[in-house]
């Protein structure tokens, strides 16, 4: 009786944490979502290491074309790091704000990140249009091809979670901070925090690492 | 949030142990110093000949992974703590699959590029 009493708490209790739920039953929705979500951001990282591993092969096959501290300003490097980072912190404001349902800081919070991220893009589109408009497009060498893939990806992604952002702005405004939206919300924080991640690889490998040699 | 996140189950990735709203805004504000400052390194660092060259591209990555860590506790929540196993093993196995392409592929590529003969031993020249 008290051996199957054991057996019982054992699995009632698979992380030892001392709480033991005869009947547990399934997860509430929010982790459900959030960790379906987790393990499709995971999924995302790891097509990045694609791109990354495809930009370190390929990064000194230059054709006679420019290397990477030839064509990489590292100044506006720096600002694009410093509004990604401004905007994961302002993210996180909005999401305690959703949290706490206040509406003020909430739009506030993600008006903020709207427009850091639009400086980003415009920053990133305007580098790009630079060395397009000099010859040095994607097609120009295999190094080119993987520089603009991989920060091209990027700011994809960048791009997406602008208009994942703007959407849900538009839910709270429409629907107030029901339990979806609020799930949806979560989702968005940690998107646009794994973009941040991301980053963080693409300024260190591409632009400082890619630079100084 | 406190009335979705019920006790004895997991926590959502993402999401906190139950803090007031000042603990939490203080859990960021630490974050974005420690990231800003990991930042200035890595951009102090790659500029600068004051450290030993051969170094930099070493201290480059230790300051990237470093500040992918800060991110991952500060912004994204992920402890070590029984109720995020979950999300922490799904981490580990990305981790993984990451290391593999990214380490396989540049040992095979630059063996490759070692142990292979000139083109034009190869390729027999066109008559």
């Amino acid at each position: 009786m008290s051996m199957t009493a054991a057996v019982g708490d054992a699995h009632a209790d698979p992380h030892h944490i001392g709480l033991v739920v005869e009947h547990p039953g399934p997860a509430p929705k929010r982790i459900v979502t959030a960790y379906g979500f987790w393990v499709f951001l995971l999924s995302d990282i790891v097509m990045f290491s694609c791109f990354f591993a495809a930009y370190a092969v390929l990064v000194s096959q230059t054709a006679g074309g420019p290397k990477g501290s030839e064509i990489f300003e590292q100044r506006n490097v720096a600002i694009e790091t410093v509004c990604l980072l401004l905007s994961s912190f302002t993210c996180g404001m909005a999401s305690i704000a959703a949290d706490v349902r206040n509406r003020f800081w909430f739009y506030l919070g993600m008006a903020v990140t709207c427009v850091l991220g639009l400086i980003f893009l415009a920053i990133e589109f305007r580098e790009f249009a630079d060395l397009v408009a000099r010859g040095y497009g994607p097609s120009r060498s295999a190094f080119l091809t993987a520089f603009f893939s991989l920060v091209g990806c990027h700011g994809l992604h960048v791009s997406a979670g602008v208009l994942w952002l703007l959407t849900m702005m538009a839910q709270v405004f429409a629907k107030g901070f029901r339990a979806d939206v609020l799930r949806r919300m979560m989702c968005f924080a940690l998107f646009w925090h794994a973009l941040d991640i991301i980053w963080v690889g693409v300024f260190s490998v591409v632009y400082l690492l890619g630079g100084g040699s | 949030m406190s009335d979705q996140a019920h006790i004895g189950h997991d926590l959502a990735p993402g999401d906190e142990e139950q803090h007031d709203v000042g603990t939490r805004i203080l859990g960021y504000v630490v974050g974005l110093v420690l990231a800003l400052l990991l930042t200035a390194t890595s951009f102090f660092i790659a500029g600068t000949d004051l450290v030993w060259q051969p170094s930099i591209p070493v201290a480059l990555i230790v300051l990237a992974i470093a500040q992918m860590g800060v991110h991952l506790v500060f912004f994204l929540h992920i402890t070590t703590g029984p109720d995020n196993t979950n999300n922490v093993l799904a981490l580990a196995f990305g981790l993984l699959v990451v290391f593999l392409v990214v380490g396989g592929t540049v040992w095979i590529m630059a063996h490759l590029n070692a142990n292979m003969p000139p083109m034009d031993q190869i390729m027999p020249k066109p008559m």
